[in-house]
């Protein structure tokens, strides 16, 4: 359970993420939150638990949760062929456009995201929308659901592997 | 051509008065402005001539910073943290310093290509003089240059005019590249407005390069029926010498083919090319092979295929000469851009170099004068071949699996991969004589190396992988359509009007290197999707190669499948890096040839023509490099949108659209001055896709323009809804941005859509003639 960046080179952040060291932490950092968002990369069909896909994982936590989830890619579909009907749909370079846009009221129009939770994008590319959000939304906390350090969020789980991931 | 210089070299002459020798003079310049088109308004633009039409696209398209960097440790002030709106010492804050590295990036690819085009056009001026006259493709060709009439007013017409442009290049470069220093520029949209500008100079500088080699060089001359050529490490005759041409710059491998013609011996060897370099060759050599893209550098150094590697310039890695010596295969560097530290032998006798290559008493040398690398390389090949047999440093299966056991699996090989490849766990599998997983490794390998780096039990990883994929890599055998160079202005008539209104839903450039996600076969999966939904696919470089390196149910490749015309359906090779232009400059053409509109010095116009009209889209799935950044901005800067992999990413700036924000979408309506709103059409200028899937739907969905018909639009839409079913498993939820008028509608889905309309509360809006320029307004608004 290290709290290096995942990608070895990935480490010219000043400001690092503060590890999330129990589940407890993210539940309350969830809960503080008032409008948090979850937005689901492609890997979510790619990571194995338990022989369920990190993908069903997710669906779970957001029905639970009632956390608004942003797929990216074209993971859409793979929501919505598990019956479940993900809040909005768009590239992971738009969504990231949109949370550093102080005027942007969110999905559904009514505010602007105050927690931003990622997972399942490829690391480099969440490593880099979480530079951009770090630098240029200040005010936005912004939260990795991985088993893999990002240092530019403002919370992440330390690098560990799937099972132990999963367990936690 | 504006101007000429009148220069006059007398070697020797007798006269009365006295007797003359070496004499030169240089008269100046002579106007003989032959060109009929009156000049326009931008000729040879400086840094801000066309900074208001620039802006008109970044206020449109705003930049989206992912700074890869908190810190700028560019002067000795620093270094400074940035982070979050801090500023350096200097003043700069992390916007800017973002933007300020993606000009860098876009200034050394102009430099590059340019000063590539400048040793090119230096050679074939000192060789064939500075008349020698262009020609890229008879009387199929009357616009040769369309970028470069374009940008400089300069119509192009022998080697000499070349030089000329290339100066021109070089100026802006300079200044472009003045502006990065510390204190020069303060705001991120001006250093955006200069990464535009070493986009245009970039275009400028590879299409001077091209049509230069294309002309003297006789490679095809906008022939659609350019030959197909092998490709494929498996198509390569290891029992002849082999020699590998690695790189960009095709002299060094004109002197080592016209060496072997001229000797009768063109059949004696095998000359394969990696990279560009190999796309070019087979231009010239139909003899020539591709080995394959950039990333196939290690594989095939390591499998001991080479016999002689000659590298010249751009996308070497520089360590293949440590990696040719393993093998002991001799190295001839080829570019003063790229010496690799060996002596300058260019001015000792050939046959002293071959005896000092062939005995190993030196691993390499360095031969500047092209001719003499023919000589050399060949004679090296040729003698050194058989002593070099079974010379590959490859490890067998029984060492794989015993040093895997030594693997500490301590996952830094996986953490430095840039694809986060699975290589503990396959190698925990090959300790367990289950080579299967390295196996599977093979296709998404890049080829870099870095795991062999990290490893730190200096577990030879690459070539472990290679191993395990040696019957896929020797069943690599392939065919590509050689680069065809120009599109013909005939083909530009017969499909400009089809691309304008939109019923050929899209022209899409699959282009730039080979940093793929998860292997090539994306990229021919991509091309083939659109091929057969027939758009216009055109390819270069790198991308040329992986479109062609799989095949169809039929066993054809997809340079077999399709026709090499630039119609609906065809898939196109232009070329390598330099032949880019070729694509900008069918958009130009069609601009100019079927539409009529001035194309001399006349930028902003014909920008703003393509940008509103025709559907054009660049991917570069696999970009990686600085060159990559600077083509891409050469695009951007004609308003023609440009997605790239995950891995583009790392360009660190998006320039992104806002669907959501209807004040973004106005354009004039040049018939009426009304401003009218026409949607996100193109949506974005720059972005990163994720997923093949992603990629698909994002393609057909940027070639809408606002000046489609309704029965282009129809076609469009078509596309873009039947490709979202499927990867989406939905209808788009924005199809109230793109219908104007119910005519639009495709008739198959009428209800379906009407439906989504009416919820989305649509109205129905004109079809403008649309322009971002007020200047063009025919009738001004009372």
């Amino acid at each position: 359970m290290s709290c290096e960046p995942w990608q070895c080179a990935e480490i010219a952040a000043t400001k690092k993420a503060n590890p999330i060291t129990k589940p407890e932490v993210a539940v309350a950092l969830i809960k503080r939150a008032t409008r948090p968002i979850l937005i689901v990369g492609s890997n979510a069909t790619e990571r194995w638990m338990g022989g369920k896909q990190l993908i069903d994982y997710l669906i779970d936590f957001a029905k639970a949760s009632k956390v608004p989830v942003v797929a990216t890619a074209h993971m859409v579909g793979e929501f919505l062929k598990r019956g479940y009907e993900p809040a909005g749909f768009m590239s992971a370079m738009d969504i990231g456009n949109r949370l550093v846009d102080p005027s942007w009221q969110g999905l559904d129009g009514k505010g602007h995201p105050d927690l931003a939770m990622f997972v399942g994008l490829p690391y480099y590319m969440e490593a880099l929308i979480l530079a951009g959000l770090k630098h240029f939304s200040p005010d936005l906390k912004t939260m990795t659901l991985d088993n893999l350090y990002h240092p530019h969020a403002s919370w992440s789980y330390p690098n560990a592997t799937l099972e132990d991931w999963a367990i936690s | 051509m504006t101007s000429k210089n009148v220069h006059v070299r007398i070697g020797e002459m007798k006269t009365r008065i006295g007797h003359i020798k070496n004499l030169e003079l240089s008269i100046g310049k002579v106007i003989d402005d032959s060109w009929a088109e009156p000049m326009g308004p931008t000729p040879m633009p400086g840094l801000t001539t066309l900074r208001d039409w620039d802006m008109k696209l970044l206020n449109k398209y705003k930049p989206f910073y992912m700074p890869d960097c908190d810190l700028c440790c560019l002067c000795t002030y620093g270094k400074c943290d940035l982070t979050a709106g801090k500023r350096g010492a200097c003043g700069l804050d992390i916007g800017a310093q973002s933007s300020r590295i993606v000009l860098l990036a876009c200034s050394i690819g102009a430099a590059t290509h340019t000063g590539h085009a400048r040793h090119v056009v230096d050679h074939l001026i000192e060789k064939y003089g500075r008349r020698f006259p262009l020609d890229v493709g008879g009387l199929n060709v009357k616009v040769e240059a369309p970028v470069t009439r374009l940008v400089t007013g300069i119509k192009p017409e022998t080697l000499g005019d070349l030089d000329e442009v290339l100066e021109y290049c070089e100026k802006q470069i300079t200044h472009l590249l003045s502006v990065a220093h510390t204190g020069q520029e303060a705001s991120n949209l001006d250093f955006e407005s200069k990464a535009f500008h070493a986009g245009r100079i970039d275009q400028v500088g590879m299409e001077v390069a091209d049509i230069a080699q294309i002309s003297v060089f006789d490679f095809p001359k906008a022939d659609p029926e350019a030959p197909l050529v092998e490709m494929g490490i498996g198509t390569v005759d290891t029992s002849k010498p082999v020699i590998m041409c690695i790189g960009h710059n095709v002299v060094p491998s004109v002197g080592i083919i016209d060496y072997m013609k001229d000797n009768n011996i063109a059949d004696k060897l095998e000359v394969v090319g990696l990279c560009c370099t190999a796309i070019d060759n087979t231009r010239y050599f139909k003899r020539g092979k591709i080995v394959g893209p950039i990333s196939w550098q290690l594989r095939f150094i390591r499998g001991g295929f080479a016999d002689v590697v000659v590298l010249d310039e751009q996308c070497v890695r520089t360590d293949a000469s440590l990696e040719a010596e393993r093998v002991k295969a001799p190295v001839i560097a080829a570019s003063e851009k790229n010496c690799i530290g060996f002596k300058n032998r260019t001015n000792d006798p050939a046959d002293e170099i071959v005896a000092d290559l062939v005995s190993g008493k030196v691993p390499g040398v360095l031969i500047l004068d092209p001719e003499k690398v023919g000589e050399v390389a060949v004679k090296v090949a040729r003698q050194i071949a058989s002593i070099r047999k079974n010379m590959k440093k490859l490890p067998e299966l029984d060492e794989i699996k015993r040093l895997s056991k030594t693997c500490r699996q301590c996952n830094i090989c996986r953490r430095s991969c840039p694809q986060d490849l699975k290589i503990p766990a396959a190698l925990k599998a090959a300790a367990e004589d289950n080579f299967a997983p390295l196996t599977d490794l093979y296709e998404e390998c890049i080829g870099c190396g870095r795991c062999e780096e990290a490893c730190p039990v200096k577990l030879e990883i690459h070539s472990f992988i290679v191993k395990a994929g040696e019957r896929s890599m020797m069943e690599e055998k392939n065919y590509c359509r050689a680069g065809r160079g120009a599109i013909q202005d005939i083909e530009i008539r017969s499909v400009g009007g089809p691309i304008v209104l939109g019923e050929i839903p899209g022209i899409v450039a699959v282009v730039g290197c080979a940093n793929y996600p998860h292997g090539g076969k994306d990229v021919y999966d991509i091309c083939r999707e659109f091929a057969l939904r027939r758009f216009i696919v055109v390819t270069t470089g790198c991308s040329a190669m992986s479109a062609g390196s799989y095949k169809n149910e039929e066993g054809k490749t997809l340079y077999e499948e399709f026709t090499g015309d630039f119609a609906a359906g065809g898939v196109i090779n232009a070329g390598s890096c330099v032949s880019n232009p070729h694509i900008a400059g069918a958009a130009i053409k069609v601009a100019n040839i079927f539409a009529k509109r001035p194309l001399r010095g006349n930028y902003e116009e014909i920008a703003d023509y393509i940008h509103n009209r025709v559907g054009a889209v660049g991917l570069a799935w696999g970009a990686y490099s600085q060159k990559a950044a600077s083509i891409a901005a050469g695009f951007w800067s004609l308003g023609v949108p440009v997605l790239v992999g995950p891995h583009g990413s790392k360009y660190r700036r998006m320039l992104l659209g806002r669907e959501d924000k209807a004040e973004n979408w106005e354009v004039y309506d040049a018939r009426t001055g009304e401003k009218v709103n026409v949607g996100p059409t193109p949506e974005h200028l720059f972005q990163t896709v994720e997923t093949p899937q992603e990629c698909m739907v994002a393609i057909a969905k940027l070639c809408i323009r606002p000046n489609d018909t309704w029965k282009g639009r129809s076609i469009k839409l078509s596309h873009y809804i039947d490709l979202h079913k499927r990867y989406y498993g939905t209808m788009p939820r924005d199809l109230n941005l793109f219908v104007r008028t119910m005519a639009d509608v495709p008739m198959t889905m009428k209800d379906e859509i009407t439906a989504i309309l009416d919820a989305k509360g649509w109205k129905e809006t004109v079809i403008p003639d649309p322009t971002l320029l007020p200047r063009m307004i025919r009738k001004k608004k009372e």
